[in-house]
């Protein structure tokens, strides 16, 4: 930490060294790394401020939502707006919230620590490969998100429409986006998409190059572990889906400030084009957040059964299938648009396709745990509840995928409950399953398990009683994205809230646990997880040495 | 890009023309009604003149001379506690609660139910301290097609009352239908009778107390109701003139997007009298949460009692020439104040 100044060229001489003490000062290799490992740390560490902020974020939301009327925000907006906000401003501060709350989780959290976080590091340890493809390209993708986040955190305090901070919501809807709101603020989030979009789809490239040329001899694809195979497929997801976000965003951006008309029906735009693309990019971009997620699942199932995974080439072509045919729904998102109605059988029939790999998913995971022999480490225990709380939020996407019945549930609660239960439970509990999976091989030590499974057994209770009570109040037809709610809605909304105290102590419990183990953590040996875990990263030493497999290791 | 582009408008166009069977139907109609539907605003509301409704609207605030109804808990409003939909109150509503009741919710329920099972099975069953030795099973062809095809099944036998249940929505509106033409304004509604010559009236939030003082729910009352009569086909046009809102009645099953530029229609008939409320759900900048939907259904004969309260006539009044009036909203809705509307329509 005080070594901050070493020549900045100190990572090149460990090209063709072997040594684990290279002498690269803190800024060198910190802030000028191009080694996958410490990139992938960056990340990890990123997501974790990022979600301590879009968490943090929730908490005011349920603060906020406890009781009917409105009790904080008028005194928050003063923190944004400055003295004397008005309650129009408190309500737009309600817009900012939800709004930095989605981008946050979304960009900032989850996909960094996915396929940034999780990805860099162990990719390609998985494939047998030394580093990354473009090392140097590897860091232009991570420091890319600082600014990108600072972007968006910056445009909180400038105009916004009514009040301060872009309160579009993370879809940013023309032309509620444009025309609906003047002030720099929605341009500066705009911009904060493109980097963060740059950085994801330069982190793609380098994913996909990767992969298809650096696996170890012997290594076929269908020899690859599923998390590199789940990190492909996100990565063509990226590939594809993210240009098209940015050009639906420039376009907004033009409207904004160069007088074009895409979106402005005034002048011959469409408000609905805008839905279009940015759900053409917005669809793809939930698996995105969900198949490493499954990847990682795959792995520590087959671990702790001490079982080969099952029907491990269905398992890969069922995210290949989840990858293409995530494509061709989008418009499911816009059944209340106006659609005509063949188009919305199509987008009804295409959708509920969706189930069936996700289906072969969910049985296999169950039948590479069928004759095994389970220990119930903490990752087991998340990714038990990771297939048993995905499942439950994948159905209420069958019925969700219904055009008819999406008449009623469309931007109800009901949508907020599914969304959570596949991500909030879903992909947070896969990422919570990886770290205790990898924070050995990452760290070199051992977490505690008592409060590994602490965390899992609280944290399950808070999310589910904070996510489960909002399909209820989404049936009985409350609206997302209101700062108040008529009073018949209180009884849930109370218990939604208690339920978020009840996960935040979990998440306390976690940064204890993450605390303590870095601290005072029993060293971790290569495997600290017996016969079942085969792949390649329990072959190195834990922590891993700064250059790994100088020679190939040979895959038969 | 240009390629992706083209192809998107290609997607929107056919969005477009198929806006609703009854759009297509209603331009085709408009060349043969087109001379009366000139004339009939004159015959139908000779005071009502169109130029009027401005003025008209104006003075329609106050509603003189009509009791309205009172709502009832737990009829067009949610409930405390609730876990289920509200009670529905058209047969598409009830047609989609009774396909989320008996189809969809059984079948998610047993899938859950069923990898529960599962799950728990395996953890009792395969706990290292019952099975020390795993097995090394990693295939079966029977099964893995297995559980490809049921859930195939599965999902054909959901897809076909869903396909059924869209057909329904978008059955196109009888000729005889009350045209209602809803607009969207940040932060308030605008409710328009084109066949009963009441031009636009606005409909806005009651603050906290009136809305107490008035019985009505806080957040869900409205100064003034969309006044609607019961066992009459509705067509409703919804379009928005600044931002996109959304029109959501839960009761009724119905939530259409108020599009700037764009005039959606949606088909309902209300079977009770009653005072049904909903929220606007499409985010629409600060006051999204401030512009509640209040509809009152009433008999045909209390509707026609308020339509003229309003100052308005009902079309039976004027025989059937008044009837193609009716088929041709956008010609009696769009003025000069929204050149937009009719962009969109006949593109």
């Amino acid at each position: 930490m005080t070594t901050t100044t070493v020549d900045g060229h100190a990572g090149e001489h460990a090209h063709g060294h072997h040594d684990d003490d290279h002498k690269m000062g803190f800024f060198a290799r910190w802030f000028m790394s191009t080694n996958h490992k410490d990139i992938g740390t960056l990340y990890l560490i990123f997501a974790i401020v990022a979600g301590i902020i879009g968490g943090g974020i929730s908490g005011m939301m349920r603060m906020e939502l406890r009781e009917p009327g409105i009790q904080f925000l008028q005194a928050w907006a003063m923190y944004s707006d400055g003295p004397g906000a008005t309650l129009d401003q408190a309500y737009h501060l309600w817009n900012v919230l939800i709004t930095a709350h989605g981008l946050i989780m979304i960009f900032f959290m989850v996909m960094p620590a996915m396929i940034g976080g999780f990805g860099n590091w162990f990719v390609p340890i998985m494939i047998g490969a030394p580093d990354m493809a473009f090392p140097r390209m590897n860091n232009i993708s991570f420091w890319l998100l600082i600014p990108a986040f600072l972007l968006l955190l910056c445009s909180t305090f400038v105009p916004g429409g009514t009040g301060n901070g872009a309160g579009t919501g993370w879809t940013m809807y023309a032309p509620l986006s444009t025309s609906g709101s003047p002030g720099p603020a929605v341009d500066l989030v705009i911009l904060s998409m493109h980097i963060a979009g740059a950085s994801s789809i330069l982190g793609a490239v380098n994913f996909i190059t990767t992969i298809f040329n650096m696996r170890a001899p012997g290594m076929t694809l269908h020899k690859m572990p599923l998390f590199a195979w789940s990190v492909l497929v996100t990565a063509f997801l990226l590939l594809i889906s993210l240009p098209v976000l940015a050009a639906a965003i420039t376009m907004l951006l033009t409207d904004r400030n160069f007088g074009t008309v895409f979106y402005d029906a005034a002048g011959g735009g469409d408000p609905v084009l805008y839905q279009h693309l940015f759900w053409f990019f917005g669809h793809p971009e939930v698996y995105i957040m969900i198949l490493p997620g499954f990847g990682m699942v795959s792995h520590i199932v087959s671990t702790f059964s001490r079982k080969p995974i099952f029907g491990y080439l269905g398992m890969a072509y069922a995210m290949v299938a989840i990858g293409v045919v995530g494509f061709i729904v989008w418009a499911h998102h816009m059944f209340t648009t106006g659609m005509s109605v063949n188009v919305k059988m199509y987008f009804t029939a295409a959708t509920m396709v969706i189930a069936v790999p996700t289906g072969v998913k969910i049985f296999s995971w169950i039948a590479t745990m069928w004759g095994g022999s389970i220990s119930f480490r903490t990752p087991m225990v998340w990714a038990l509840g990771f297939i048993f709380m995905f499942t439950v939020g994948g159905v209420t996407g069958v019925v969700l995928a219904n055009g008819g019945i999406d008449d009623n549930l469309h931007d109800t609660y009901y949508v907020i409950a599914h969304f959570h239960y596949v991500l909030s439970l879903g992909a947070v509990f896969a990422l919570f399953a990886g770290f205790y999976y990898w924070f050995p091989k990452m760290s070199g030590k051992m977490y505690s398990e008592f409060l590994g499974q602490l965390h899992f057994w609280v944290f399950f209770v808070g999310v589910n009683m904070l996510f489960f009570p909002m399909h209820f109040l989404g049936m009985s037809g409350m609206p997302r994205r209101i700062p108040d709610y008529p009073e018949a809605y209180t009884y849930w909304n109370q218990i939604a809230t208690h339920g978020y105290e009840v996960m935040a102590v979990g998440v306390l419990i976690f940064f204890v646990n993450l605390i303590w183990s870095l601290a005072a953590g029993r060293k971790a040996g290569d495997n600290p997880w017996g016969e079942g875990a085969t792949t390649l990263e329990w072959t190195l030493p834990s922590p891993p040495p700064y250059h790994q497999f100088e020679t190939l290791p040979v895959i038969d | 890009m240009n390629r992706i582009t083209n192809g998107f408008m290609v997607a929107m166009a056919l969005g477009l023309c198929a806006l609703a069977p009854s759009a297509a139907m209603a331009q085709e109609a408009t060349p043969a009604a087109q001379a009366p539907a000139v004339a009939a605003p004159a015959e139908v509301a000779p005071a009502a003149a169109d130029n009027a409704t401005a003025d008209n609207a104006a003075v329609a605030t106050p509603a003189p001379a009509f009791d309205h109804a009172k709502p009832v808990a737990g009829i067009g409003q949610p409930q405390s506690g609730e876990i289920n939909f509200q009670k529905q109150f058209t047969s598409i509503g009830h047609y989609a609660y009774w396909m989320h009741s008996y189809i969809l919710l059984p079948v998610i329920i047993a899938i859950s139910l069923l990898v529960l099972a599962l799950l728990l099975w395996v953890i009792v069953r395969y706990r290292r301290g019952a099975n020390p030795v795993a097995s090394r099973t990693s295939h079966n062809t029977a099964i893995e097609v297995a559980w490809t095809l049921i859930p195939v099944l599965i999902l054909i036998g959901v897809a076909i009352p869903s396909i059924d249940l869209l057909a329904k929505q978008f059955k196109p509106a009888p000729k005889d239908a009350l045209t209602v033409k809803v607009t969207g304004y940040q932060w308030y509604w605008g409710y328009e009778y084109p066949d009963n010559g009441i031009g636009e009236y606005v409909s806005n939030i009651l603050p906290p107390e009136k809305a107490i003082e008035r019985g009505e729910p806080v957040l869900l009352g409205a100064d003034n109701r969309l006044v609607l009569p019961v066992g009459v086909p509705i067509k409703l046009i919804v379009t928005g003139s600044d931002v996109i809102h959304s029109f959501s009645v839960p009761a009724f099953w119905i939530k259409e997007d108020a599009v700037p530029g764009r005039l959606n229609e949606k088909t309902f008939t209300i079977e009770k009298p009653g005072v049904y409320y909903g929220q606007c759900s499409e985010l629409c900048g600060a006051r999204h949460g401030f512009m509640p939907i209040a509809v009152e259904a009433v008999t045909p004969e209390r509707f026609a009692q308020w339509v003229k309260t309003q100052g308005g006539t009902m079309p039976g009044e004027a025989s059937a020439e008044a009837a193609p009036a009716a088929a041709t909203p956008a010609a009696a809705t769009s003025n000069a104040a929204e050149p937009v509307s009719t962009v969109a329509t006949t593109s």
